[in-house]
């Protein structure tokens, strides 16, 4: 398939990540963070580019008895409930069977506690008459503490307890893990040394990593050992206005703006205001990312990989020049602006896969400002808040705006603070008009005002 | 003596392998653990050699070459008896004498990170190291290799012993039983780290060449790199093939970078380089090409499915793309005496460096590592970064590496390094190797500047 493609509108990828596809198991007693591993983990490969889906089989649950009542539906003598929890799984693996083998997925992350080695064998059958890899993510904890913080994140607000007080939902709760604890079987270092997995100790303490067999398993781990829980905050944002900004020229490297400077004036009295411990601050290699750190008085550290996405011959035009120059590209690009390259430059799914050891240092960071440019702030910001390929290169990332990222629960909370200087708008909607064949002003039509 | 833009030195005050900013701020020690054969000195080398080349300055002390130096000439194996109290002092006073050395580098060479190459296979030995470590201020990180297959172990003696100083008149048998009995002597003593009460240690355990791995309390990003490479690697036998495009028509025209497709004679090179890979006969080859016409043509001639990687481009010579190097000194004459000062480290305006080159090569060379028989058809730049990664050239070396068009070289890892051979298959084509002038002052005449260029149309 990725043979004598053509390079232009191939979803080309570095490597073929999976010739099949990977099933991931994930393995442990509630509250040890398989659901957030689950998402976290599904939100990452899509955004690298591999189509990936969780399957809940919590929510499955959930679906089919509509109501809970206690922890008793867990107890491993509930005949009734053990039926119905049997046919939940089976519900969700038919479902991961036709997403992986009909659907074009190349991952499924099949999320609930098996904790059996009975269960956990259904399932590697399952996925060798489908043809499917199995990698296994355990997560093994006995720290009191994080069991707590995690109910009290995760367990309050979920549909099960909507309707107890807090002692109640976590009294029940913690009878509820006593129902799995007699039966678990951890993966186990001898009986299971044939299956490829990682056993995660005491949130990333120490793992265990057994029978890597490929790329996207590698690549999994890898990621696994670099996140963490410990709470911290990402702050995003732009250079302030630059030169070329006003004048409505993308890319190049100019430097700041009397406005842009000012931005950066403010953007250390507020990084001040927010009296943040340890704070890193990250720019890219070019003059205006630069000369707004400069002015926080601070270190800081430049990543070549966050210079802005290269516009190739397009460079330093404004959006009447292109349409002008070039009304063609900029047409194909409006069709597809994830995908789309420009001549001799890059296309905002380059700019990912540049961008990918970025996220995964941030992942290992703590408190940290990115101080970056327009697609690639999309790019950085796609990955937190789990936005689609067709998404990114639409999302609003204004001048002058800070974006606070805290990490809650499943997800990523998000600030936005306008700094209160005036700056050009950048943002450039998609037009109705896609074709080719339209008219100048159709494809100018969302173009923002400039000098 | 010029200085250098301004703007360019501010750039290059932060880190220049730009994705891995501050990798370490204190210096780390990695140590390995191990009875003898277990892989140790091969991972300490291909590990010393892969940060090196990701721009890490690391160097290896290797304990053994210091008993070497000190004892002069290896009798038996009676030396590394736990009884015999007189090599005991001088195994110690090695060890010392190698953490000595260690702390000069940290501190004298601006070393980052020292590999401690010894078998370190007792609780005592590493205290000492640990406690030196502590005192200096050094982050320590153990890699422990723990196999008891007695193939694997017979294979790595045969591999990597008989050709030891230590086994230079010795016969074969003689030299494996000596050896083994070697083993025997730190096997009684050996105590592995132990998962309870070396839980504040960080560390990563392999198991049986890499099937399993333990991995405890990863401090910081460089050595999470170093547990992702660990667990990349292999030993399985294979060879990767590099190659360039057959020649294009740019090369033809002396012209530099650009997107141009094959000359006549190229399409020639890829019907040969074809016929080269069948006579090979290897199993299961990948393909790799970069996205650039002139690597797909080649591949295309090759007849097996091809993988593009946009990773493997030649370097971009940004204002400087599709100029022949005449035009170049014509129209950027600073520009170019400046990338003749220092060719690793420059970059063209609005393009990359051969640092920039490295870095995000760095996927291609992680997948390489996993992968096992590889064809890689790329670029002259390119080829000069992942030889030199093959073959472990510093960086001052790596830009006038020396890759001829139509010219495949298969490299095979065996015992701590790479056997490269080089097969010119017959087509002529353009040569596009410039040496560095002697003159490299941005005040020499456009003839010094050109004294090398090579010939083209």
């Amino acid at each position: 398939m990725r043979g004598s493609c053509h390079p232009k509108n191939t979803r080309d990828r570095a490597v073929c990540m999976t010739n099949c596809p990977t099933l991931i198991v994930t393995v442990g007693l509630p509250a040890r963070g398989k659901t957030y591993i689950s998402k976290k983990l599904t939100r990452y490969l899509n955004w690298i580019g591999v189509p990936t889906k969780e399957f809940n089989v919590g929510q499955y649950r959930r679906e089919c008895l509509k109501i809970y009542k206690s922890f008793e539906f867990f107890r491993p003598d509930n005949e009734e409930g053990l039926k119905i929890r049997r046919q939940c799984a089976t519900s969700a693996l038919n479902d991961v069977r036709q997403y992986l083998s009909v659907e074009g997925g190349q991952v499924a992350v099949f999320d609930a506690t098996n904790t059996t080695r009975e269960r956990r064998g259904t399932i590697v059958k399952f996925a060798e008459q489908n043809g499917f890899k199995v990698f296994f993510v355990e997560s093994v904890c006995e720290d009191p503490e994080v069991i707590a913080q995690n109910i009290v994140q995760v367990k309050l607000g979920s549909p099960d307890y909507i309707h107890c007080n807090s002692e109640e939902a976590i009294e029940d709760f913690m009878k509820r893990i006593k129902c799995y604890e007699s039966s678990y079987q951890p993966l186990d270092e001898v009986l299971d040394r044939d299956l490829s997995y990682i056993k995660i100790m005491d949130v990333g303490r120490r793992y265990l990593v057994n029978r890597v067999v490929d790329h996207i398993q590698s690549r999994i781990v890898y990621y696994l050992m670099n996140i963490h829980i410990t709470p911290r905050s990402i702050y995003l944002c732009r250079h302030g206005e630059s030169d070329l900004n006003i004048k409505g020229r993308i890319g190049g490297d100019s430097g700041l703006s009397a406005r842009g400077k000012e931005f950066a004036k403010h953007l250390r009295k507020f990084i001040q205001e927010q009296n943040i411990k340890d704070l890193k601050v990250w720019t890219s290699q070019m003059k205006r990312t630069i000369q707004t750190a400069e002015c926080l008085g601070a270190p800081y550290e430049q990543w070549k990989s966050l210079n802005e996405i290269d516009a190739g011959v397009c460079e330093e035009m404004m959006y009447e020049e292109i349409q002008e120059h070039y009304p063609l590209e900029f047409a194909l690009r409006d069709q597809d602006k994830y995908r789309y390259r420009y001549p001799k430059g890059e296309s905002y799914e380059d700019l990912v896969q540049r961008l990918e050891p970025v996220i995964m240092e941030l992942e290992r960071q703590e408190n940290i400002l990115v101080i970056c440019h327009q697609a690639v702030m999309r790019c950085l910001l796609a990955y937190f808040l789990d936005k689609t390929a067709d998404e990114l290169p639409y999302l609003n990332c204004p001048l002058h705006t800070v974006l606070k990222l805290t990490p809650v629960a499943y997800g990523c909370k998000v600030e936005s603070v306008y700094l209160g200087v005036d700056s050009v708008n950048t943002h450039r909607d998609r037009p109705e008009n896609v074709n080719v064949q339209r008219s100048t002003e159709d494809a100018l039509q969302t173009v923002p005002a400039h000098f | 003596m010029e200085f250098p833009h301004p703007e360019r030195m501010r750039l290059r005050r932060c880190d220049s392998a730009a994705s891995v900013p501050q990798f370490c701020n204190s210096p780390t020690l990695i140590v390995m653990v191990g009875l003898p054969a277990r892989g140790k000195t091969y991972i300490s080398k291909k590990l010393t050699r892969y940060l090196n080349w990701i721009g890490v300055p690391t160097k290896m002390f290797n304990v053994g070459q210091y008993r070497r130096e000190a004892v002069k000439i290896y009798k038996n194996f009676e030396f590394f008896k736990p009884d015999n109290e007189e090599a005991m002092r001088i195994r110690k006073a090695c060890a010392a004498a190698a953490l000595k050395d260690v702390s000069a580098y940290f501190t004298k060479e601006q070393g980052q990170v020292a590999v401690f190459d010894a078998t370190n296979t007792t609780k005592e030995r590493r205290a000492v190291i640990i406690s030196f470590a502590k005192e200096k201020g050094y982050k320590v990180f153990f890699i422990e290799s723990i196999c008891d297959n007695p193939e694997i172990i017979a294979e790595n003696i045969k591999q990597v012993k008989f050709g030891s100083p230590d086994y230079v008149d010795r016969d074969i048998d003689e030299a494996m039983e000596d050896f083994i009995q070697r083993i025997e002597c730190y096997r009684a003593n050996y105590i592995p780290i132990d998962d309870e009460k070396d839980r504040k240690l960080s560390y990563i355990k392999i198991f049986d060449v890499g099937s399993t791995y333990l991995v405890n309390r990863v401090q910081d990003h460089i050595q999470s790199r170093i547990v992702y490479y660990l667990m990349n690697i292999h030993v399985t036998p294979r060879s990767i093939y590099l190659s360039r495009h057959g020649e294009s028509e740019l090369n033809l025209l002396g012209r530099i970078g650009g997107d141009s497709g094959l000359s006549p004679r190229g399409l020639k090179y890829a019907n040969a380089l074809a016929a080269f890979i069948r006579s090979q006969k290897i199993t299961d080859l990948k393909v790799w090409t970069s996205h650039m016409k002139r690597t797909i043509q080649t591949a295309e001639a090759v007849g097996v499915q091809y993988e593009q990687w946009k990773a493997l481009n030649e370097i971009d010579a940004g204002v400087c793309e599709e100029l022949t190097y005449e035009e170049i000194q014509e129209n950027f004459p600073e520009e170019f005496a400046l990338r003749d000062q220092d060719k690793y480290r420059y970059r063209y305006p609005k393009g990359e460096s051969y640092e920039d080159l490295v870095h995000r090569l760095e996927p291609v060379i992680m997948e390489l590592e996993r992968q096992e028989n590889v064809l890689v058809v790329c670029h002259q730049a390119v080829m000069r970064c992942l030889l030199a990664y093959f073959l472990d050239k510093p960086a001052d070396e790596l830009p006038y590496l020396r890759c001829p068009l139509h010219t495949v070289l298969k490299l095979t890892p065996i015992a701590y390094g790479c056997k490269v051979e080089s097969f010119f298959l017959n087509i002529e084509a353009v040569n596009t190797h410039r040496e560095r002038p002697v003159n490299v002052n941005i005040n020499r005449d456009p003839d010094e500047a050109l004294q090398t260029v090579p010939d083209h149309i």
